[in-house]
């Protein structure tokens, strides 16, 4: 197998797919969020009130950010609790065409966290554990709504910027309706249709017996799946209809819905950046976010093709195909492998577990950024936020001026916040992971000896603290041990992250805004771009070195030593 | 705290019941009409009887057919799966070996012959119904041999091999393939059409 001509054809559309549809996506986002005429609001305006009002919401009515922050927390907790109820009332509900049993409690209060935090993570099997009932009006929900969560955390820090003196920072519930109607349920339509012309299944049948030309029995798995999967990537959630997620031929048939799975991954997360620079009316302090995010992008790519082309293990004299689907290959996997990790997606089209060495490190490094390579919807650039606010601190710092950001001054209470929100998820996975490396609830649940083992751990804190939910899947995470600690990971990831962005948000909203002077960091220069890859990469490095030498790095080496375990 | 809470339920229900209910019902509804086969499995059937999903692999054993990929899960899709297997693991080194002995053992390859990647290493689903090429081409004698097919006949399997193979998608993208299950009807047809 060699690196071709093709390969460098698919990257490249890859990217200027991308790039082309930012703007576009960006644009339209803008136009929702400020309630502007857009191209939706003629076909789902009237919905829209009708939702208002058969849920006696004013939608003139603004919010604090407390207020806002306890409609969030509020909004998600009753998510949390359907789809924990669904998951034990299985049996009593439905569509339900092969019969399932009730969800062991541990493994459906994970799933009910993972779901609602956008992390998607899953110890289950869906083809196996979950009813169709379970997968739309649980799991498709939850899809749908924590991903509006995530977009709408966005909202708040920009009126906090635009406002002035005020308290007021929007309308959660508002945000949350139009989020939904207008961006992620026309998309998903769109994507799903054309998911289903290529293959992909959309039925409530039951599944099917066959037997096959060589005698077998075989049963052939089906359900509602082009719906749920086409918001699964769209809204950077991840979790699969399927056990094996998108390598199955069923959620992903052809190289076609592949590569436009893989761009809804990063579409609305690179759109959001352009959203942000429209409506804060400087598409020049966006687009160096926007810079800084496309950099770190394919320097990462580059790094995980590298590996994957270039080392394979000492006892074969051919890239690694373990793990991996014939209809895409070694490319396709590897731009998978990385835009679900920069976003916080984590649909996988390939085992990551079975990847080289410094691919897994490569995904591994995406997910301690606190995913902010454009990252999950609305939380890459949140997350960015946090780490803007580092930046524009330390720079003042440097060169002694007082640290501002678009007019607003960065005090002593908007760094703490963005400290906690950089260090919290950072905490939950290195302490997490050390529970799991010394206890021996967390190591019998390991799949490979070796520095691989260790990986698998600290992968697994990793996805669930930066609300990935993609895995090294050989570690059995279904135990009571994996599924509580991980819930606690992701539960800290998401709010831990959110609480102090919107707390920032009503503190910026309640400043007045100050205009540029000769003492002002412009943050719409390449040098703050520099600085701004800096910061992340030296908070994440410094962070996450040892443990990352401990695992992909040592194992890189031994491999290429011909060293197995 | 009642503002809050009450809002909040109301808008999940309601929620649940548009993206939970009407999207995919709307969807299957769609999906059925437009794309019947497609919504329903891509079902492949030989003289009325359902024979097995063009997406989903299947096992084959015995020397008249191509044979699939290695899978974790021998095929069985309850649930799909991979072995999860890391590059410095001692299992999937032997694993590993062995594949690559048997292909070229039992398909009377030359013993140098570099067999392609994809037939020593399991899939990620575990049903992946593709090979390479390459793949299938080393395995035409063995299943030319098994059938008894004479010098034409052998000529008439390398054609249909040929024809199986799909070029990436729009000549852009992924990689060329062969569905193995399609191929393999294929040559049963053939058999039939002799008789």
């Amino acid at each position: 197998m060699k690196f071709r001509t093709l390969d460098v054809v698919q990257i490249g559309l890859y990217l200027v797919a991308l790039v082309l549809l930012t703007p576009l996506v960006g644009g339209f986002m803008a136009n929702v969020f400020s309630g502007e005429k857009h191209l939706m609001k003629p076909i789902f305006g009237k919905l829209e009130n009708r939702v208002y009002k058969v849920c006696r919401i004013d939608p003139s009515g603004e919010m604090n950010w407390k207020e806002y922050t306890l409609a969030l927390l509020a909004f998600n907790l009753v998510g949390f609790i359907l789809v924990f109820i669904f998951q034990e009332m299985q049996r009593y509900l439905p569509i339900n065409p092969r019969h399932l049993p009730a969800v062991s409690w541990d493994l459906a209060f994970n799933t009910a966290v993972s779901f609602v935090t956008n992390t998607n993570w899953q110890s289950y099997a869906g083809e196996t554990t979950m009813s169709y009932f379970v997968q739309m009006l649980g799991l498709t929900v939850q899809n749908f709504l924590s991903a509006a969560t995530g977009i709408v955390v966005v909202l708040p820090f920009i009126r906090g910027i635009v406002r002035k003196k005020t308290d007021a920072i929007g309308n959660f519930w508002v945000d949350v309706t139009r989020t939904t109607l207008y961006i992620l349920v026309p998309l998903s339509v769109f994507l799903a249709m054309v998911l289903v012309g290529e293959g992909t299944v959309q039925t409530l049948s039951n599944y099917r017996n066959v037997q096959t030309l060589g005698g077998q029995e075989q049963v052939i798995p089906v359900g509602p799946a082009a719906s749920q999967i086409a918001i699964k990537q769209l809204g950077s959630n991840g979790g699969g209809f399927f056990n094996m997620n998108s390598t199955h031929p069923f959620e992903n048939p052809t190289p076609l819905t592949d590569f436009l799975e893989m761009l809804s991954i990063l579409l609305i997360g690179s759109g959001l950046v352009y959203t942000y620079g429209k409506m804060i009316g400087s598409m020049r302090q966006a687009f160096v976010i926007w810079s800084v995010m496309m950099a770190m992008f394919i320097g990462m790519l580059s790094v995980s093709l590298y590996s994957e082309w270039k080392f394979h293990p000492a006892y074969v004299s051919t890239p690694t195909m373990e793990g991996k689907e014939t209809r895409f290959g070694i490319t396709n996997s590897v731009i998978w492998e990385v835009a679900t990790t920069s976003a916080s997606n984590g649909s996988v089209n390939a085992m990551h577990d079975s990847m080289t060495p410094l691919s897994g490190l490569v995904a591994l490094v995406n997910m301690m950024t606190g995913e902010v390579i454009f990252g999950g919807v609305g939380a890459g650039l949140y997350g960015m936020f946090h780490f803007i606010l580092l930046t524009v601190f330390i720079a003042g710092l440097m060169v002694g001026r007082t640290p501002e950001y678009l007019g607003k001054k960065i005090e002593t209470y908007e760094v703490k916040m963005a400290v906690i929100g950089v260090v919290a998820p950072s905490a939950a996975i290195l302490i997490l992971t050390a529970i799991g490396s010394v206890t021996h609830a967390g190591l019998s649940a390991i799949n490979n000896s070796g520095p691989h083992g260790f990986s698998e751990i600290l992968y697994a804190f990793t996805s669930a603290a930066a609300n990935n939910g993609s895995a090294f899947a050989g570690l059995n995470t279904n135990t009571v041990f994996y599924n509580l600690t991980q819930a606690a990971g992701m539960l800290i990831g998401r709010y831990a992250v959110i609480i102090p962005i919107l707390a920032i948000s009503g503190s910026l909203a309640r400043k007045k805004s100050i205009p540029p002077s000769p003492g002002t960091f412009p943050t719409d220069t390449p040098l703050f771009g520099f600085l701004l890859v800096g910061v992340i990469i030296i908070i994440s490095a410094l962070t996450f070195f040892p443990a990352l030498a401990l695992g992909p790095v040592v194992e890189h080496f031994l491999m290429l030593a011909g060293k197995t375990f | 705290m009642k503002t809050t809470i009450l809002p909040a339920i109301y808008l999940t229900l309601v929620m649940t019941l548009l993206t939970g209910l009407l999207y995919p019902l709307a969807m299957t509804g769609i999906a059925q009409l437009v794309f019947p086969k497609h919504a329903n499995g891509s079902l492949v059937a030989v003289d009325g009887r359902v024979v097995g999903s063009e997406f989903i692999g299947q096992d084959f054993r015995s020397n008249k057919y191509f044979w699939s990929r290695p899978s974790a899960i021998l095929y069985d899709p309850i649930p799909s799966g991979a072995s999860d297997f890391g590059p410095t693991s001692d299992t999937l080194k032997s694993l590993v070996e062995d594949r690559k002995a048997n292909f070229i053992r039992l398909n009377h390859l030359p013993s140098h012959t570099a067999v392609p990647a994809e037939m020593i290493y399991a899939s990620g689903s575990g049903l992946d119904p593709d090979i390479s090429p390459e793949a299938a081409e080393l395995q035409i004698d063995r299943v030319a041999k098994a059938r008894g097919f004479n010098a034409e006949e052998r000529q008439k399997l390398i054609d249909l091999v040929e024809s199986h193979i799909e070029s990436p998608e729009l000549g852009l993208l992924g990689e060329p393939r062969v569905n193995v299950l399609l191929l393999n009807l294929a040559v049963d047809a053939m058999n039939v059409s002799r008789k």
